[in-house]
């Protein structure tokens, strides 16, 4: 008698278990890239459909995630500027070379630790309360009232959260920028006891207009994937509180993923 | 009298699941039509189709003489505006003060100015008896305001259609009286046709015009209160009468189901 049991084998579960998260992770993709395109239409075509994107709910979201994450982008960059600072000096005194100390800090900062430090910061601040709100309004059968009110859960939830983010991500990030530069500066001025006219004049020669846009146009893209990232983990809820907590988590763990293997990537196409 | 909401021989799968098996139900113009069930009797599902979230696996659902089945996104969108719906938990928007919540609706799909919404919020709020909440957030609301507030918003659009899901689910006998009492002054108030999905037979028996009876997907009987009373069906009785339907399991069945293993 053949065995009935083939499926249960434990190599084709896992073969079974790999094929389903691959289905997942190319159903999330479409997912995300659908959203976009929704976000798209309804910013082009709402007004003709009468699902006007409106500003109120995106200034709201630039406040929420732009405005009240100052504090902490401004402590996180002063400290990271500071850290950078020392550890190059540190490192460069083997060689007698600290007074190239600028050249270091300056590139990475712009280039690479505030988009990369904002990115993180704002995926564990605004991602995840996306997230949670999500979830929630999920649960509580809010987005299905949204439905049945003849509005559009995406235009109305999401569009104005992916517009906030791509427009407050880079403006965080330019401000991460001076921030972290001042603060290496001041210990940089200190240290090798040059003036801090002296170490901006340097870092003015030494930063290109091509260096800023590189991080910022990164930050662009780290906005649209907490954004993607947090929507797909906030519908996919099941549960009641416990499931909140979860996709809440997921959404954090999973932006954080997206940013760093994004900020690879465009290294990667850009940097070689 | 031509039918405002016309059920044809629905069917709905969840993959080999069968939920809604054939139902057939037709609701006239300024009816009451409570959909009765225990749990599992596909009653929610069947909202869930009347209200467009979900579409049927076969069969078709007609609101005031079109297919909803058959609507793109935008002409549902549009058709919505005819809708009104009352979530079970009321389903407010908890950023949203009472008032924002209710004229959501007006400040989405219609041009007035804002002192016009304000009064006609107001009027509804009047209407369900919660004048002068319209300045509280939701979470400072009981269970009762909530549903109240809740209809308020489901209404603010003059709906020709409402649809309530369990409308008294987790009230006292007293708030979900008073709650029967708001449906029935809303259909004579505003003229509509109300739907309501609920397990609660004191509610039912007070609301109802007619009541559908669905058990296991399916349809047992339709008629007016004194039919479903008088209804002879064994699994009616059981409803009425609160009493769980028995399972009788072959003993060998009953074993192989505990440990998983086939005779």
């Amino acid at each position: 008698m053949p065995s009935t049991n083939l499926p249960s084998h434990p190599v084709i579960r896992k073969v079974e278990a790999l094929g389903q998260r691959t289905i997942q992770v190319i159903d999330a993709i479409g997912f995300g890239a659908s959203l976009l395109y929704q976000t798209g239409y309804w910013l082009l075509l709402g007004r003709r459909y009468h699902q006007v994107v409106r500003l109120a709910p995106i200034v709201e979201q630039m406040m929420e995630i732009g405005i009240r994450a100052i504090p902490i982008i401004v402590l996180v960059s002063l400290t990271i500027g500071l850290m950078l600072a020392i550890q190059g000096v540190h490192a460069l005194k083997t060689f007698g070379a600290e007074q190239q100390v600028t050249y270091g800090v300056a590139l990475s900062v712009v280039r690479e630790f505030s988009p990369l430090m904002t990115g993180i910061l704002v995926a564990g601040r605004s991602g995840a309360a996306l997230a949670a709100r999500l979830s929630t309004m999920t649960i509580h059968s809010e987005v299905d009232a949204l439905r049945v009110m003849g509005i559009n859960p995406v235009r109305f939830l999401v569009v104005p959260n992916l517009i906030a983010m791509l427009i407050m991500l880079p403006a965080l990030t330019w401000l991460s920028d001076l921030i972290a530069l001042t603060g290496a500066g001041l210990y940089i001025t200190t240290d090798l006891e040059i003036s801090f006219s002296r170490y901006l004049q340097q870092t003015m020669y030494i930063l290109r207009i091509d260096d800023v846009l590189h991080g910022v146009s990164k930050s662009v893209v780290f906005g649209a994937l907490i954004t993607l990232v947090g929507v797909m983990n906030g519908t996919s809820v099941t549960g009641g509180a416990e499931g909140v907590g979860r996709v809440t988590t997921h959404s954090v763990v999973h932006s954080i993923l997206a940013i760093i293997l994004a900020d690879l990537l465009i290294v990667f196409i850009l940097t070689r | 009298m031509i039918p405002v909401i016309e059920v044809k021989d629905v069917v709905t799968h969840y993959g080999s699941r069968k939920i809604l098996n054939h139902v057939n139900v037709d609701i006239q113009p300024g009816e009451i039509m409570v959909v009765m069930g225990g749990s599992g009797s596909g009653k929610s599902t069947l909202l869930r189709h009347l209200i467009g979230l979900e579409r049927v696996s076969a069969g078709s659902i007609r609101l005031l003489d079109q297919d909803i089945g058959h609507m793109s996104h935008h002409e549902l969108t549009r058709f919505y505006r005819k809708l009104g719906v009352a979530f079970q938990g009321g389903a407010l928007f908890s950023s949203m003060t009472v008032g924002e919540n209710i004229m959501l609706p007006l400040r989405e799909h219609t041009n007035l100015d804002e002192k016009t919404m304000a009064i006609m919020v107001r009027m509804k709020l009047e209407v369900v008896n919660l004048a002068g909440f319209e300045h509280l957030m939701p979470s400072e609301l009981s269970g009762g305001m909530l549903k109240r507030a809740a209809f308020a918003r489901a209404v603010i659009m003059d709906p020709a259609l409402l649809f309530c899901d369990e409308p008294s689910a987790g009230l006292d006998p007293v708030v979900s009286s008073s709650l029967d009492e708001l449906i029935l002054q809303l259909r004579d108030a505003l003229n509509m046709t109300i739907v309501v999905v609920t397990h609660e037979l004191d509610s039912a028996f007070r609301i109802a015009d007619r009541i559908t009876v669905l058990d296991k997907g399916e349809v047992l009987t339709i008629g007016s209160v004194d039919q479903v009373r008088a209804s002879t069906h064994t699994r009616i009785q059981d409803l009425l009468n609160r009493r769980f339907e028995e399972t009788i399991l072959d003993p060998d069945e009953y074993l192989a189901r505990l440990t998983g293993e086939s005779i």
